[in-house]
């Protein structure tokens, strides 16, 4: 197992655990939004597909595992990722001329990052950690949209407004900079990869904003 | 026109070194930016002062000698364009230009704005090179190579090794180098043949010198006097990844 050890050391293979990492975090978005999308049509639907996703329990938690072991994978490696970083670019420049070389996205991607987290985090020990306390009578849907941590509350949804535009800013350069990491941006998928990167840092975030803004301000103004 | 300068100077390299503000008159914008840091370094000597230290060899922007950072921008502000090859007519009178070396862990400063760039050095030993037998001038027909690829590998090839991409990068990652280094040999049959170790020893060497991970910023590219572009970082990325993988 020598050359893995290698492998995920060398610079190289963090950026490629980083670009794996951050994509299968993608493909959790995008299902998660979909679950989401749930809340538009009422109480008795969206309580009816969370208690349905309760029934195989053992399943969900594998699922959570998984998750969290990603998730993990991608912020150790985004930690080391940059302090070996910091650590190559040891002195600046008296003139810093970043934005005229580089993208704010690209050169925020651990910041944007660091909120998202926070954001996760926050969202675990409310929303998630609520969930798991709901049995046979209680409404999932009273939690989401409820004044205690849900879009009822407008620090919350405020937050969750921010961090989901963030997030949608660390994937403008995340997305496809993973297909740069593997090798394959100037390949015959480039087209298909430009319009994917579009979905995911732009309409998947809108989404998850949007029923922040409903819920949280709009619905309640109308 | 008269141009400000505020010149990095350091003595040795451990010294500390600092900024230091010099006044030049009477340049002309036909004059190279090193003319007009002679005409300076002329003034300082006949004052009994230290020259400032610069590296530079051919001034015909090929051989990759020259790099210094003007107001920010390795090699200036120009694209596709390096030091040596920048002209005065490029700034305006009462113009301040910051000058500094480049700026990485793995590109200590010697002398002013001369950096040591043995690391790039080390890098080529590891694999910059044919090592099997070609024989002799084959015809140039006998080895047929796609067009695509023999253009690819020119480009590739043009990189000279100055190092402004390694400067300019936030993470001060030398890919952009290495990437072209290593395209150019995977392009070509007889540089096929090693493509998987020296892949292998040319990413070990990279990162034994300290150079960080590249983040696609794109800053380097953009910088590049030889335009040299991202795609091979890509081509480095998916070589090494098929042989440290498959
Ligand atoms: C839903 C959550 C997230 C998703 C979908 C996501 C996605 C991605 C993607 C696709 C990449 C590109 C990988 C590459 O360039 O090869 C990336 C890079 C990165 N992510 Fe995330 N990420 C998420 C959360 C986070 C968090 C919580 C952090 C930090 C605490 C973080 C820090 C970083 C860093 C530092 C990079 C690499 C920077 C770079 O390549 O320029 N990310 N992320
Ligand atoms: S890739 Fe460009 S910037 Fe980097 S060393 Fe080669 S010529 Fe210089
Ligand atoms: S001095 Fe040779 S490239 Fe500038």
């Amino acid at each position: 197992m020598n050359w893995l050890t290698t492998f995920m050391n060398s610079s190289i293979g963090k950026k490629f655990t980083m670009g794996t990492s951050g994509l299968l975090l993608c493909l959790f978005i995008a299902q998660h939004l979909v679950g989401n999308m749930m809340l538009f049509g009422g109480e008795a639907l969206f309580n009816s597909y969370v208690a349905t996703l309760s029934a195989f329990k053992p399943l969900v938690r594998i699922i959570e595992v998984i998750i969290s072991i990603i998730f993990l994978s991608h912020i150790i490696s985004g930690i080391r990722l940059t302090l070996d970083n910091k650590r190559a670019n040891s002195s600046s420049y008296n003139v810093n001329t970043g934005s005229e070389t580089s993208s704010f996205s690209s050169r925020t991607m651990a910041i944007t990052g660091s909120v998202v987290f926070i954001f996760v985090i926050m969202h675990l020990s409310t929303i998630w950690y609520r969930f798991q306390l709901v049995h046979g009578s209680g409404s999932y849907y009273d939690i989401i949209l409820g004044d205690a941590v849900g879009f009822g509350n407008p620090i919350y949804a405020a937050f969750y407004v921010v961090a989901m535009i963030l997030m949608g800013v660390h994937l403008k350069h995340g997305f496809q900079s993973a297909f740069q990491t593997f090798g394959v941006s100037d390949s015959r998928y480039k087209g298909l990869i430009e319009k994917m990167s579009m979905i995911f840092w732009l309409v998947i975030p809108a989404g998850f904003t949007w029923i922040a803004l409903w819920f949280g301000f709009i619905a309640e103004a109308i | 026109m008269q141009i400000n300068l505020k010149v990095w100077r350091q003595e040795n390299r451990q010294a500390i070194g600092g900024y230091k503000n010099y006044s030049v008159s009477d340049v002309s914008e036909h004059m190279s930016f090193f003319e007009m840091l002679d005409k300076l370094n002329n003034e300082l000597v006949r004052k009994g002062e230290d020259p400032i230290a610069f590296d530079h060899d051919c001034r015909e922007g090929i051989c990759g000698s020259c790099g210094v950072t003007i107001n920010g921008r390795a090699h200036g502000p120009l694209r596709g364009v390096t030091s040596c090859q920048l002209h005065m007519r490029s700034f305006k009178d009462g113009d301040t230009l910051v000058v500094e070396p480049w700026r990485a862990a793995s590109f200590p400063v010697i002398k002013d704005l001369v950096v040591d760039r043995k690391s790039f050095d080390r890098i080529m030993e590891s694999g910059g090179y044919v090592s099997i037998n070609t024989g002799g001038t084959p015809d140039a027909n006998a080895i047929p190579i796609p067009k695509i690829d023999a253009d690819a590998a020119f480009d590739s090839a043009t990189c000279i090794g100055c190092g402004a991409c390694v400067a300019i990068c936030k993470n001060s990652a030398a890919m952009l180098f290495v990437g072209a280094k290593v395209t150019q040999f995977t392009k070509l049959p007889q540089g096929k043949v090693e493509r998987r170790e020296r892949v292998k020893n040319m990413v070990a060497q990279m990162d034994a010198e300290g150079f960080g991970s590249c983040t696609n910023t794109g800053a380097c590219e953009a910088e590049c006097p030889k335009e040299i572009s991202l795609t091979n970082i890509a081509t480095l990325n998916k070589e090494y990844l098929k042989a440290s993988l498959c």
